[in-house]
């Protein structure tokens, strides 16, 4: 069973109990309309789960007595007990089902439309007399006259019911004397009193009790009879302190003795049945016993019987209940007896039953009735009630304040034994410590929740979404597991909601504009989490119509939020971001669900209140991404901790995208321009905050050397003895005269650098508020206790980024840019070395076949080349850089390429590392060799262009092969590839091998293309795209249209035997792995070779 | 509990007969205030805080309170007087307002006084405007006068807080 279910099973038990209690209490006080709205809410709930879980039962039952109660909130009928008893008996039945469910995990076998349909007719007007067969014995009559005629009159068991009894029965039957003793059992364990009248003769009762069933089994069929006789003991009973109450718990021992008599046999229709019978005769004696409480005393006709023996017989007899010819005998039986054995013990004068009153109470009986006959296995088997229990918040919000402390008390112990080697107490802090830490993690994963929780609403509102739009919506949910700091779950559940559905209600087209525009049907929207560091990267995903920049425009003039001039001067991502402004909605028409203009200002709001960033990326006619990054909980943060002037203050890690040191020789320097300051930090321009001026801190010249700034930082902490404690200020990253740390942040799409004096350590921080009177400065967003104890101010990077105001947008627009690319560009590892000079160069690892250390001396010379022996073959030796010679001695690093029993050797200086990176090549083959650049760990560094040094050492390397076909025409291969990297690799190598290439980034360019009427001999395609992938890109164009005979091959790393099958259903000729990259090539090459031949 | 009782004075100011009634007093630049008792927290010798740039003058700045992160008011500034000129450090009477912690930085902490309300006046006349504003009376002691210090008031920061 599912989380979510058993989720739900807690909470609907929960509240069924809230409304069996509310309900008795409406049924008190009818006009008392908020509990009525409790009740209805509660109800609806339930309902509302249950359509989400598919658990079409419950859900239809919770239907109609939603409905009923809908009709008492609107007034249109009055409340009866009728009708209440009945909303009961519905509620009863939602507990039997979810037990069901419990047990099974899926919703038990049964039949409701009875229920239902009485349901219904109270919601209809018509009373309904509440008796209708099934887990409800109504005996709601709060007539005392009901007559015999009237109860008799109630709905009567089905033949099939009796059969069922007497089939039942006759199971039992053979082990009568256990039977017998678990049904009194049952029935003492229930209601001890009654153990009392039965002290006597026990074993002569059991005997006794089977027999007299046995035999009303038998007697069912003939009710006629039947009634009459049940009215005649029930008021007798009646006469012998016999409540009503009594009936009730006979019946449950009765029904709890058979299900455990019979086991599995004992299914809801047998319960249904027996319940039914029973009640019916319950039902029917009660109201005799009422009636003749009324009219006459009773009691002393039989004089006064022993009590004991003759609620045995009663008991029997409603065990018996369904007797009916059996009555006449047991009639008998007990009238003997009484008189035979009489023995006045007490006058049954009393007459405690006062039929009026126990209306109240019997409802309230009945409602717990049935639980209760389940309570003797519900007590066995409730692994989800036990399982969890539900704390309350505050609680584990106080265990986390003291776990804070404590790890902060640790950290002191800890500070105090460092340096102390042969402390007694540094193997008991060591365990201390891990305990501390165990615990920490403890507490915290108390608050991890799977984000998955957040999005359980979503699947049905996208459904009801895709069906008032008439839009075809799938969508796809990953990383749901992923799991976060349940507060900031609840934070980012609306927002989370309110994005899905403004992707699927103005994202995604209709379907006939999407089949207009190349694009499947169906439209997708993917929700997406995982972990990164230590926050939560969740993306929301459409492949829709992307934002419509001129809309925007437009928008924005007329709302003035920018004049046509300013406009101008801004490129698509910033006109994109307007979006996120107060009051602003694309949407032409509103819609139930969005277009209200309330939305994107407020979800960015909401997200970066808690610390968050959104990002949007779109291009239109394709879709749309919206990249939040939230941490993972709000209550401990990893923090970088920086001084400027005197003060220290930390700065959450999330703000913080890199930190970059400026001084004279590094060649970064800060530069002004009419008093603000920038600094020119690779390709941009980067506003500057120097947090002094900001803050208002003292000046730096008070603190020349690190040595006097510690002493200031600490000078005023009079407390402190213990130089230990100082060791995070004591240890900072070396700064000398003239340089600067500058914290480069990211508030939304605007990045900043905040200019700092020092930069220390990063410490896991306990975020805490600041206090009220401090909540006015923007700066701060909390304050927090380091591990030396003292205090220090948490940074805002959003409150500064306000306070100085918006002007970075414009020149850190750039940036984002360039981190929206990358996101979309796949990780390659990459070999990083040098070689010739001190600019990195880089290859694809996967284009590597091995990496050897050779001795210099066995390099030879063959003509102008260099050659060594290499596995009992030469091997040419190309140097990367043409001028480039071997090393004089030692040994010499060489790069191996290997293409079947050729190898290369590309001979460098050394070997810096392997990255493996998003890597976003700029291509420009200005010298022969290269690719072009990328930045690789903040280094521009070349990507070598491997196959330049492979037609170097065989020119024909790649000629060979083509050479081999006579062909008439240069085939013409389209390549879909969402990677760059690929494109650029595949690219060159194709074309030397004499095929005409043209490329396309995903496949809606290469659906446009189809469109624009190109024609190509062969597609290759990746399969993981973006906006489409290869599967459906493959479906799309065989699915009709010029393309569709067009061979298709198959590129993708991933290659399962699943893959392959859809692959080949869709109509992939061939599934080349990109994974062998040294292989690629030829592979391709020879697939393509294959299947033209084939043509 | 505190609390409640800081909200006590502040509505019925004119009834601490009540035995619960102690103040703690506390020297400010020499003359002697007092607060409800039951609302002060702890009084702590001198502690180190951590300065809040940006934040009101008053603001003496934040402290660590066994791991409980306080604010501490400067009662001089506040007040409008000048900075202490002891050598001394200034004493920490923390005090819980609507369940936050607080510190009212002063010179000295005295002893807690059962006062009654036959010593009580209501602010005299001549009080500046500024200290009227923190003070809800006066009581008579003997040869030297207290004043009973509003604390609510001391953290409304709205008319000066803007800065």
């Amino acid at each position: 069973m599912d989380d979510l279910l058993n989720d739900f099973i807690t909470e609907a038990n929960e509240s069924l109990e809230v409304l069996d209690t509310e309900l008795v209490k409406f049924e008190q006080e009818p006009d008392d309309t908020e509990i009525l709205g409790n009740i209805f809410r509660l109800m609806h709930t339930i309902k509302g789960t249950c359509g989400f879980l598919g658990l079409p039962r419950l859900e239809s039952v919770a239907h109609a007595g939603e409905n009923v109660l809908d009709t008492f909130r609107e007034g249109e009928i009055e409340v009866t007990p009728t009708a209440v008893t009945t909303i009961l008996s519905c509620i009863d039945r939602i507990r039997e089902v979810l037990a069901g469910i419990e047990k099974t995990g899926a919703e038990p076998e049964g039949e409701d439309s009875e229920l239902i349909n009485v349901l219904n007719a109270i919601a209809a007007g018509e009373i309904v007399d509440p008796i209708i067969d099934g887990a409800e014995n109504s005996g709601s009559e709060s007539d005392p006259d009901a007559t015999t005629g009237q109860s008799s009159g109630n709905a009567m068991p089905t033949v099939d019911q009796l059969q069922l009894v007497q089939q039942t029965f006759a199971l039992v039957e053979p082990n009568a004397p256990a039977v017998a003793e678990n049904f009194y059992n049952r029935l003492f364990a229930i209601d001890p009193h009654l153990r009392n009248l039965f002290a006597n003769d026990m074993a002569d009762q059991r005997d006794r009790l089977m027999t007299m069933i046995s035999e009303a089994v038998e007697g069912l069929n003939d009710l006629g009879t039947l009634v009459p006789l049940l009215e005649d003991l029930g008021v007798r009973h009646a006469g012998y302190d016999v409540s009503p109450v009594d009936y009730d718990t006979v019946g449950e021992a009765l029904l709890g003795t058979l299900e455990e008599g019979l086991g599995d046999a004992f299914s809801s229709d047998v319960r249904e049945a027996w319940t039914s019978v029973y009640s019916l005769i319950a039902e029917t004696m009660k109201s005799a016993a009422a009636s003749s409480i009324e009219s006459e005393p009773v009691t002393n006709e039989f004089g006064a019987p022993v009590a004991a023996e003759l609620l045995a017989e009663f008991e029997s007899a409603i065990a018996a209940g369904n007797s009916a010819a059996t009555d006449e005998e047991m009639l008998k039986e007990m009238t003997e007896e009484t008189e035979s054995t009489e023995k006045p013990t007490e006058p049954p004068v009393l007459v405690k039953t006062e039929p009026a009153k126990p209306v109240a109470k019997k409802v309230s009986k009945e409602l717990v009735k049935p639980e209760s006959a389940d309570a003797p296995n519900a007590s066995k088997e409730t692994p989800v009630a036990h399982a969890s229990i539900r704390v309350n918040v505050d609680v584990l919000e106080g265990l986390m304040t003291l776990v804070s402390e404590l790890v902060l008390t640790r950290n002191q112990l800890l500070q105090m034994v460092r340096g102390v080697d042969d402390s007694e107490f540094v193997v008991p802090l060591q365990r201390l410590s891990h305990i501390t830490t165990d615990l920490q993690e403890g507490v915290m994963k108390t608050r991890m929740q799977p984000i998955g929780n957040a999005w359980a609403k979503l699947p049905r509102i996208v459904r009801d979404l895709a069906v008032e739009t008439d839009k075809k919506i799938e969508l796809i949910m990953n990383g749901a597991e992923t799991e976060l700091d349940r507060q900031v779950l609840e934070l980012i559940k609306d927002p989370l909601t309110h994005m899905v559905r403004n992707s699927a209600d103005h994202g995604l087209e209709n379907p006939t504009d999407r089949r207009a525009a190349g694009k499947p049907e169906t439209g997708k929207v993917t929700l997406g989490a995982y972990h990164e560091g230590g926050h939560i990267i969740i993306e929301i995903k459409d492949d829709g119509r992307g934002l419509n920049v001129e809309k925007i425009k437009e928008k924005c003039i007329e709302r003035e939020l920018v004049t046509p001039a300013e406009l101008e001067s801004m490129d698509e991502r910033q006109i994109q971001q307007f979006i996120f402004r107060a009051g602003f909605s694309t949407a032409e028409k509103v819609t139930s669900v969005s277009g209200r203009g309330v939305g994107m200002d407020v979800v960015r709001t909401n997200i970066e209140s808690i610390g968050g960033t959104v990002e949007l990326q779109s291009t239109q006619g394709k879709g749309s991404v919206f990249t939040i990054k939230i941490p993972l909980t709000l209550a401990i943060v990893s923090a970088l901790v920086v001084a400027c002037g005197s003060e220290r203050f930390a700065i959450p890690q999330i703000s913080v995208l890199e930190l970059v040191r400026t001084s004279a020789n590094s060649g970064l320097t800060i530069e002004t321009v009419n008093d603000s300051k920038l600094l020119r930090l690779r390709d941009r321009l980067l506003p500057l905050v120097s947090l002094r001026d900001l803050l208002d801190l003292d000046d730096p010249a008070s603190a020349v050397t690190i040595s006097q700034q510690t002493e200031l930082v600490t000078g005023n902490d009079v407390n402190r003895t213990d130089d230990e404690s100082l060791d995070i200020v004591a240890d900072p990253l070396t700064k000398s005269g003239g340089e600067d740390y500058i914290i480069v942040t990211q508030v939304g799409s605007n990045s900043f650098g905040i200019i700092v004096d020092q930069v220390f350590d990063t410490e896991e921080i306990v975020v805490k508020p600041v206090a009220p009177i401090l909540r006015d400065i923007p700066f701060y967003s909390g304050n927090t206790i380091l591990g030396d104890g003292s205090v220090i101010m948490i940074l805002d990077p959003n409150g500064i980024s306000t306070a100085i105001g918006q002007g970075a947008t414009a020149a850190s627009s750039q940036s984002s840019n360039d981190l929206a690319d990358k996101q979309h560009e796949e990780r390659t590892a990459f070999l990083v070395f040098k070689a010739g000079n001190e600019q990195p160069l880089a290859v694809p690892l996967g284009l590597i076949a091995r990496l050897e250390e050779i001795d210099v001396s066995s390099i030879e010379r063959a003509g102008q080349r260099h050659v060594m022996q290499y596995r009992g073959g030469l091997m040419p030796l190309i140097p990367v850089d043409p001028g480039q010679t071997p090393k004089e001695s030692g040994s010499q690093s060489v790069i191996v390429f290997t293409d079947r029993d050729r190898s290369m050797g590309l001979f460098i200086d050394e070997i810096v590392d392997i990255v493996e990176d998003n890597l976003k090549i700029e291509l420009n083959a200005d010298s022969p060799g290269m690719l072009g650049a990328a930045v690789i760990n903040g280094v521009t560094t070349d990507i070598i262009d491997a196959s330049h040094y492979l037609a170097q050492a065989y020119p024909d390397w790649f000629e060979h092969r083509p050479q081999e076909e006579e062909t008439c025409h240069k085939q013409r291969i389209l390549l879909v590839d969402d990677s760059q990297f690929f494109r650029d690799l595949l690219v060159p190598h194709l074309m030397v091998s004499g095929y005409d290439m043209t490329t396309a980034r995903d496949p809606l360019e290469a659906l446009q293309m189809r469109d624009d009427g190109l024609e190509f001999d062969f597609i290759v395609t990746d399969i993981e795209m973006p906006h489409m992938s290869g599967f459906e890109f493959a479906e799309n164009v065989r699915a009709g249209g010029p393309w569709k005979d067009i061979p298709i091959i198959a590129l993708s790393s991933r290659t399962t035997d699943a893959d392959l099958d859809r692959g080949r259903v869709i109509g992939f000729h061939d599934y080349i792995s990109k994974t062998k990259r040294t292989e690629l090539v030829d592979a391709l090459t020879n697939a393509i070779k294959t299947y033209k031949e084939a043509a | 509990m505190s609390n409640l009782s800081a909200d006590r004075n502040e509505h019925d100011g004119q009834q601490l007969i009540e035995p619960a009634n102690g103040y703690l007093t506390m020297k400010v630049d020499g003359q002697l205030f007092g607060i409800p008792v039951l609302s002060v927290q702890d009084v702590l010798g001198a502690q180190e805080h951590t300065r809040v740039p940006k934040a009101p003058p008053e603001i003496a700045g934040v402290l660590n309170l066994r791991g409980r992160v306080i604010t501490a008011i400067d009662v001089r500034r506040r007040l409008g007087l000048p900075p202490s000129m002891s050598e001394d450090p200034p004493m920490s009477v923390v005090i819980d307002l609507e369940g936050e912690l607080y510190s009212l930085n002063v010179d000295t902490v005295g002893e807690v006084l059962s006062l009654s309300a036959h010593t009580f006046e209501d602010n005299s006349a001549t009080m500046s405007p500024h200290w009227r504003m923190f003070s809800r009376g006066i009581y008579w002691l003997n040869g030297e006068l207290l004043v009973a210090l509003d604390v609510p008031a001391l953290f409304e920061f709205e008319p000066s807080a803007n800065n």
